[in-house]
């Protein structure tokens, strides 16, 4: 049995520990937002956050988040409004949209911890997220748009 | 003539194993009533929870999925396996009727309650360095406080003649410490306050104390590190290979939160020493064990500040040399690492928590690479190195091959020289039983 925080509600699952932490969001919890790619923690399809830092779930053992907090990208803000998401639907980003979900969840980590990326920084972080569209240019401007939104919003408060 | 030399070195082997059985020979102690809980002070109580955990006796006594201080705990010595006994209070398969004077003959010279030895895998010799007064508060906390549970002990698997436990006797008389803790009148109290917690409760040197042929610390290199429950117990003394020297601050983020983002986090073994242990003592009792731990006290500002000088040149230089990415098409490594590992652990031109630099973390430095490919095979649960925060682990990912081609690019980042038969290591790595905890 598993026990962990998902999204803010505490949640259970009757899943063997060795279970990977996507198919119990997707199987057991009917989150789906979170996409299966390469299940070997190569890809970035399968972002989460734990503990609000950005985790493969697909190679992370639903054991290791037991009383963790988990969220994902249905998580992530409560309208859909988190300026990655807004950069995103601003920019056009995704093509296909299936990497998306992960490439947002990733952004958002990369953006608390590195606030005003540069590309070196974003290709640095942002490298295990494969698009198989290739719209990496378009993430590129997205992540920077939302950096500098989020740079005002931070200014706004300030003053 | 010939018949007086026999006679004589009979007769002196005979003395020398009626003295030595007289040593070795040690009576049963009566059992009690199991002791009411009024008996003993609430503080009291209190202060052998506090201890208990900080000793961390229910990691050994607890085995995985089973009652707390139960016991079975599996444990894997050269000298075969060992099951960890029940110290619960039952009066039938744990120590209810253990007296407190029983309890503590155990606890400084690793005697049974029955006249038996015990074998040294408790570590009665650190245990030894406690006060009278702190080993009663930890008799009281389990006889008052821990619920008992009837469980017998499994047989351990100790091979003939190993496990006749006379020979213990032996082992303790010529390489256990059994001196009792002294205080060094040239060191602050916070010190001896350190000192008195370290090599006591907390027995640092169990794991961290390089031991000889026969399993006995080696008290001449005392904390230079060892190789435990298939993992690295990594020098605590300036022999430590981290880039980055440990400074009081370092050894307290570190004990304290399971993380220095200079040199690492706290896994395998280590994860609950900090997490269910260390983290019952109050942070004066941490701060003490990290001022021991660093070392040289006297010029310890002068010695912080050129270490700070160090500490930043190394930063720096870890920093910039993430820019230096090889060709990831001739280099798998680096490949991997770009796809597998940067996204958590690259940083920009800070450093920011949770986001490990492998360049200048311990497990790159280390002469094995064990405790690097233990990492990346199970990672790291949420109760482990930094709390609420996870890595995944890769055993079912990634080959032995792949594994190695990271840790060799992640050496080499580190400007050591390669480890030997890497790929090899990775796989008796993979096949030692996991450390459970």
């Amino acid at each position: 049995m598993a026990q962990f925080i998902l999204n803010g509600q505490a949640v259970v699952a009757e899943v063997d520990a060795d279970t990977p932490l996507l198919w119990v969001i997707r199987d057991e919890l009917g989150m789906t937002g979170t996409k299966f790619g390469c299940g070997i923690g190569t890809c970035g399809a399968c972002t989460v956050h734990v503990g609000g830092r950005a985790t493969r779930s697909c190679t992370t053992p639903v054991s290791s988040v037991e009383g963790a907090e988990v969220t994902t990208i249905e998580g992530l803000s409560e309208q859909g409004d988190h300026p990655v998401q807004e950069a995103w639907q601003h920019l056009q980003v995704p093509q296909c949209g299936y990497c998306q979900s992960g490439q947002i969840m990733q952004a958002a980590a990369l953006l608390k911890d590195i606030p005003e990326p540069t590309d070196e920084e974003i290709d640095g972080v942002m490298s295990g997220n494969l698009c198989r569209c290739m719209t990496y240019v378009r993430i590129r401007a997205a992540i920077k748009d939302a950096a500098q939104k989020m740079k005002e919003a931070d200014n706004g408060q300030v003053a | 003539m010939r018949k007086r030399l026999i006679y004589g070195v009979c007769l002196v082997a005979i003395v020398g194993l009626a003295g030595f059985s007289l040593y070795a020979w040690h009576p049963a102690i009566d059992p009690i009533t199991p002791p009411s809980a009024d008996q003993f002070p609430q503080e009291m109580i209190d202060q052998g929870e506090m201890l208990a955990s900080a000793g961390y006796c229910s990691t050994c006594h607890t085995s995985p999925g089973g009652q707390p201080y139960a016991g079975n705990y599996e444990m894997h010595t050269g000298f075969g396996t060992i099951y960890s006994s029940n110290i619960t209070p039952d009066p039938e398969t744990g120590i209810g009727r253990w007296s407190e004077e029983a309890f503590i003959r155990a606890m400084r010279t690793g005697v049974s309650r029955d006249g038996h030895h015990l074998l040294p895998a408790f570590p009665y010799e650190h245990f030894n360095k406690m006060t009278d007064h702190d080993l009663k508060a930890i008799y009281a906390y389990i006889m008052t406080s821990v619920p008992a549970v009837d469980e017998e002990k499994k047989a351990n698997g100790v091979p003939f003649p190993l496990n006749m436990r006379w020979l213990q006797a032996g082992w303790k008389l010529l390489f256990a410490d059994t001196a009792p803790f002294e205080p060094d009148p040239q060191k602050s109290d916070q010190w001896n306050r350190g000192a008195y917690l370290a090599e006591g409760v907390a027995h640092c040197g169990a794991c961290h104390t390089p031991r000889n042929a026969v399993g006995a610390e080696q008290y001449d290199q005392m904390y230079e590190g060892a190789a435990i429950d298939g993992w690295i117990a990594p020098s605590l003394t300036p022999s430590n290979p981290s880039p980055i020297p440990w400074r009081q601050q370092d050894f307290y983020t570190y004990l304290r939160t399971g993380n220095s983002m200079l040199h690492g986090s706290a896994a395998g073994p280590m994860a609950p020493v900090i997490h269910q242990g260390l983290a019952a003592l109050p942070d004066r009792d941490i701060q003490a064990i990290s001022l021991y731990l660093s070392h040289d006290e006297p010029s310890q500002v002068d010695r912080d500040e050129a270490l700070d000088a160090e500490f930043h040149e190394a930063l720096q230089s870890a920093l910039t040399d993430q820019a230096t990415i090889p060709d990831a098409r001739i280099n798998e490594g680096a490949r991997l690492y770009a796809t597998a590992c940067s996204s958590c652990h690259y940083n920009g031109q800070h450093l920011v928590k949770g986001r490990p630099l492998l360049t200048i973390d311990s497990s790159t430095h280390l002469d094995a690479p064990t405790n690097l490919v233990n990492v990346i095979l199970d990672g790291l649960r949420a109760d482990q190195g930094i709390s609420g925060v996870v890595m995944p682990g890769f055993r079912d990912a990634l080959s032995d091959a792949e594994i190695a081609q990271i840790a060799a690019y992640l050496r080499h980042t580190a400007g050591e020289s390669p480890w030997p038969n890497l790929q090899q290591q990775v796989t008796d790595v993979r096949q030692q039983p996991r450390f459970e905890h």
